[in-house]
């Protein structure tokens, strides 16, 4: 009898990881790995945070800490000090007590929660035909996300002009106003995965505006609070405007990347309701998709955050960790665009500073991305994404070289 | 300014926009308040309950000797060893969690001379818990056991069940979701032959959701003659059995014996699912370590599963949390580790049974009607006590002691706590006012309705 699975497709790699893998098997002397999304040190490695380190061992001398199950929406004290994190300490919707989390495993998890509850509850009940809007391009796990909790209907909005290596901001409007009306649409609260490029503060207002106008969804993604400025308040900026404009809205947050905390899946679901009201009946709904998710969420990641969070102290100790990694990659984009203009290299390279946060849009083309990968052995998307903590000072030379070479003899 | 907003709801949102003069509704204004979990409302009465001798015996977890969930000295070494490690580096894990720890998870339920290890067509994924590994396997069967289109079911599973079983099937989208007769009031076990009745009624290729032992939440099993009759049934209707291992090692003290039916099934080259869990025999609950084996009839169609697993994965949680899965994989790597486990989990079994041997004795000396053997003929973290649903209310409004509403509860939550513990969810003496209130009940329930025979 034949195997159920027998005609079973094989489903094409993620790019990023098969780029990692490329990488590991190559093994060329000066191979550089621009491609995952990881923040690295200077000595190219992954970096544990001191206060991470610190808290780590808090915990484990910590006898009164169990391991029991968390409650299903997750430990209380990381959910409201995550997204005080985000929302401010001082924002008046939390203080209104319409202000609530789940916890969730990472950005991911985050973002899978609030894509059941919308499915389910948003715009009618069940209503699978919502379109769903997410830039173009964009981290590309959010269409499987929102495909998956049974959206039909995901749709690209303008977001990257090539020619101008900048926002489309044109495109963005014009999606705005031609989209259904209570369709979804999905922001990243700061730097933009993986153009880098993010709206001016006057731009995230008229965007605002037309979406209040228009009754679209907000449905934030904030992957990279403090990593991007350097900043936490500033990073937050675009989220606590449309709160303050009155919207309603979801805001996926990892600490994955703030925290380095890449395999302990911290992440928060944080919902801004218009009152105690609403926002009790969402979380019940939440509530019940997590626990035929996965019932209960990890606890390690989330007692670490919860703890530095929540410790003046620790807190801004957290915060100038932050800033050490925001710092190297500001650093790492000045001299990557130095070099490149001193080299000669044809074209503009502004945009590697004005761009922010862990991805630089270098604007290579595909067959400038294949040079660079078979013939330099640095490693980007085939987008023409690098990721700036793969720079070191013991390889930027290189690769502002290579980017020169290929540039000046591939087309 | 607030946001001006209609939902497409109904009539009561309009009445709601007349009344209020301008549109100030929420977008959330049509979402309904869920119902609450039964688990989480049954813990939620117990809490806002005021009797000081209050008692709660439907909790999940484990209790060592002073009613406690805890981790063993050697879990607490390794955590702390792991925390030191300056090799370990914080990077994001495959999608297929630590590969070290899937390994060690096949091989302890299917034996590491198991064939279908040796051809390598055995998938392993660590999961978020059991939950996670549940889902994870319904959404690999919505979207491939059916090729040509979308599967919905029918899967079935055991009457009664896990609580969350077929909501997690559910939310796949597999609606058709069906039971099939396990626990036998009368017979206080499985009653078999309405099993395989109901079984043999169901249509070719079901997926069937089996607990390969201590069955959640009756701690009733099949025996190895009935799993061999189920077997055959299963092979011969092309069923596809999906079990649920939730605790493996904690119901016969013997890791071999508790993987037993899974083990049987691939040796007959079937195809299966298992969703395994390692909260209990850890002790590791809040670090949610679980595990989705696949089993295959062909290793040539190992990596396309794989990818498509992966896929699923990368849309759910992206990546599993690695701190439990790597004490997890220590232990189970290391030879004198992992016989010391072994050791604990005997001894976390031994003190079970005798605790269901204390509360059958003490029920016995109360003179409680009925045969209460069936407490120690089951295995595991639950026990089904056969109490009805009036006299599980009764237990609860009269007596203030919450079980499970099928009659379900944890034995070892009946044990006596120490002093000063009012946050400990037992109190001193229960096994005592179990036992009365258990008496009493049978006699009061006697007057409106004749007795079910022994």
């Amino acid at each position: 009898i034949m195997s159920i699975f027998a005609e079973v497709p094989q489903a094409p790699p993620v790019a990023v990881f098969k780029l990692t893998a490329d990488f590991r098997e190559d093994t060329h002397a000066q191979k550089v790995n621009l491609g995952v999304g990881a923040y690295r040190t200077d000595d190219c490695l992954p970096w544990v945070l001191p206060v991470v380190k610190k808290v780590e061992q808090m915990i484990v001398e910590d006898n009164s800490l169990n391991h029991e199950y968390l409650p299903i929406l997750g430990l209380p004290e990381l959910r409201s000090a995550a997204s005080k994190v985000a929302l401010g300490d001082d924002s008046p919707a939390i203080k209104d007590g319409r202000v609530g989390a789940v916890q969730a495993l990472g950005g991911t998890g985050a973002l899978r929660i609030g894509a059941e509850f919308l499915r389910r509850w948003y715009n009618g009940t069940n209503n699978t035909a919502t379109p769903v809007y997410v830039s173009a391009p964009t981290w590309e796990n959010h269409n499987a996300v929102f495909s998956d909790a049974g959206f039909k209907d995901i749709r690209p909005y303008h977001y990257w002009d090539g020619e101008k290596k900048g926002l489309d901001v044109t495109g963005i409007m014009d999606d705005l106003e031609n989209a259904p009306e209570h369709s979804i649409f999905v922001l990243h609260a700061c730097a933009h995965n993986p153009t880098g490029t993010d709206p001016t503060p006057d731009e995230w207002k008229m965007i605002s505006e037309v979406m209040k106008r228009r009754k679209l969804f907000v449905f934030f993604d904030s992957a990279y609070q403090g990593f991007a400025s350097g900043s936490l308040d500033k990073d937050a900026w675009a989220i606590r405007y449309f709160v303050s404009e009155g919207f309603e809205l979801l805001c996926a947050q990892s600490f994955s990347k703030n925290f380095g905390l890449y395999n302990e899946r911290v992440g928060n679901l944080t919902v801004v309701a218009q009152d105690k009201d609403n926002l009790a009946r969402v979380l019940s709904q939440m509530e019940k998709i997590v626990r035929t998710t996965w019932s209960n969420p990890p606890s390690q990641g989330a007692r670490i955050v919860a703890i530095t969070l929540n410790n003046p102290d620790l807190f801004i100790e957290w915060k100038g960790n932050v800033k050490t990694m925001a710092d190297r990659v500001l650093l790492m984009r000045d001299q990557l665009k130095a070099k490149l203009i001193a080299l000669g290299t044809p074209g503009t390279w502004d945009h590697i500073t004005q761009q922010i946060g862990m991805f630089s849009f270098t604007g290579l083309n595909p067959k400038q991305v294949q040079y660079m990968i078979k013939e330099k052995h640095v490693y980007l998307m085939a987008s023409g994404r690098i990721n700036m903590c793969g720079l070191t000072s013991k390889n930027i030379d290189y690769v502002a070289e290579s980017i020169h070479e290929t540039v000046s003899k591939v087309q | 300014m607030r946001q001006t907003c209609n939902s497409d709801g109904g009539v009561g949102s309009t009445e709601n926009v007349q009344a209020r003069g301008i549109t100030l509704l929420s977008i959330f204004v049509d979402t309904p308040t869920a119902e609450p979990n039964p688990e989480t409302k049954l813990l939620a009465d117990f809490k806002t309950d005021t009797h000081l001798r209050k008692v709660y015996l439907a909790g999940r977890e484990y209790l060592n000797k002073e009613g406690q969930t805890s981790v063993s000295p050697l879990i607490g070494k390794i955590m702390q060893q792991i925390c030191t490690d300056p090799t370990l580096c914080p990077e994001y894990p495959s999608s297929f969690g630590l590969p070290e720890f899937t390994r060690r998870a096949t091989e302890l339920v299917l034996g590491r001379d198991c064939h279908a290890i040796v051809e390598n067509r055995v998938l392993g994924v660590q999961t978020v818990g059991c939950t996670g590994a549940v889902r994870l396997g319904a959404e690999l069967l919505k979207h491939w056991y059916n090729v040509s289109g979308v599967w919905c079911g029918p899967v079935y599973l055991s009457s009664p069940c896990d609580d969350s079983l077929a909501g997690i099937f559910e939310a796949a989208g597999i609606q058709d979701v069906r039971r099939y007769r396990y626990w036998d009031t009368e017979q206080r076990g499985v009653g078999v032959q309405k099993m395989m009745e109901d079984l043999e009624m169901a249509p070719e290729q079901s997926v069937i959701v089996l607990s390969a032992s201590a069955h959640c939440p009756t701690g009733s099993d099949l025996s190895q003659k009935h799993w061999r009759l189920l077997t055959q049934l299963m092979v011969r209707c092309r069923f596809f059995p999906f079990f649920l291992l939730p605790a493996q090692g904690l119901c016969h003290g013997d890791f071999q014996q508790d993987a037993w039916p899974v083990r049987l099934c691939a040796s007959l080259g079937m195809e299966l699912l298992c969703a395994q869990s390692f909260s209990h025999s850890f002790g590791l609950y809040g670090e949610r370590v679980g595990h989705l084996l696949c089993v295959l009839k062909q290793s040539s169609t190992l990596l396309a599963v794989q990818s498509q697993a992966e896929k699923q994965v990368r849309a759910l949680w992206s990546r599993p949390s690695v701190r439990g899965a790597r004490v997890v994989a220590t232990v189970l790597s290391n030879p004198a580790h992992h016989v010391e486990w072994q050791e604990g989990v005997k001894s976390m079994v031994e003190r079970g049974i005798l605790v269901r041997e204390r509360l059958r004795e003490k029920l016995r000396l109360l003179g409680c009607p009925g045969s209460w053997d069936h407490l120690i003929q089951q295995g595991g973290l639950y026990c089904c006590t056969g109490l009805n649903v009036q006299q599980v209310e009764f237990l609860e409004k009269r007596r203030h002691i919450y079980l499970h509403p099928n009659g379900c509860l944890n034995p070892q939550f009946c044990l006596a706590a120490p002093p000063g513990s009012l946050q400990r969810r037992h109190t001193p003496k229960l096994a005592v006012w179990l036992c009365l209130s258990t008496h009493r009940i049978i006699r009061v329930s006697c007057l409106r309705s004749p007795l079910p025979s022994l």
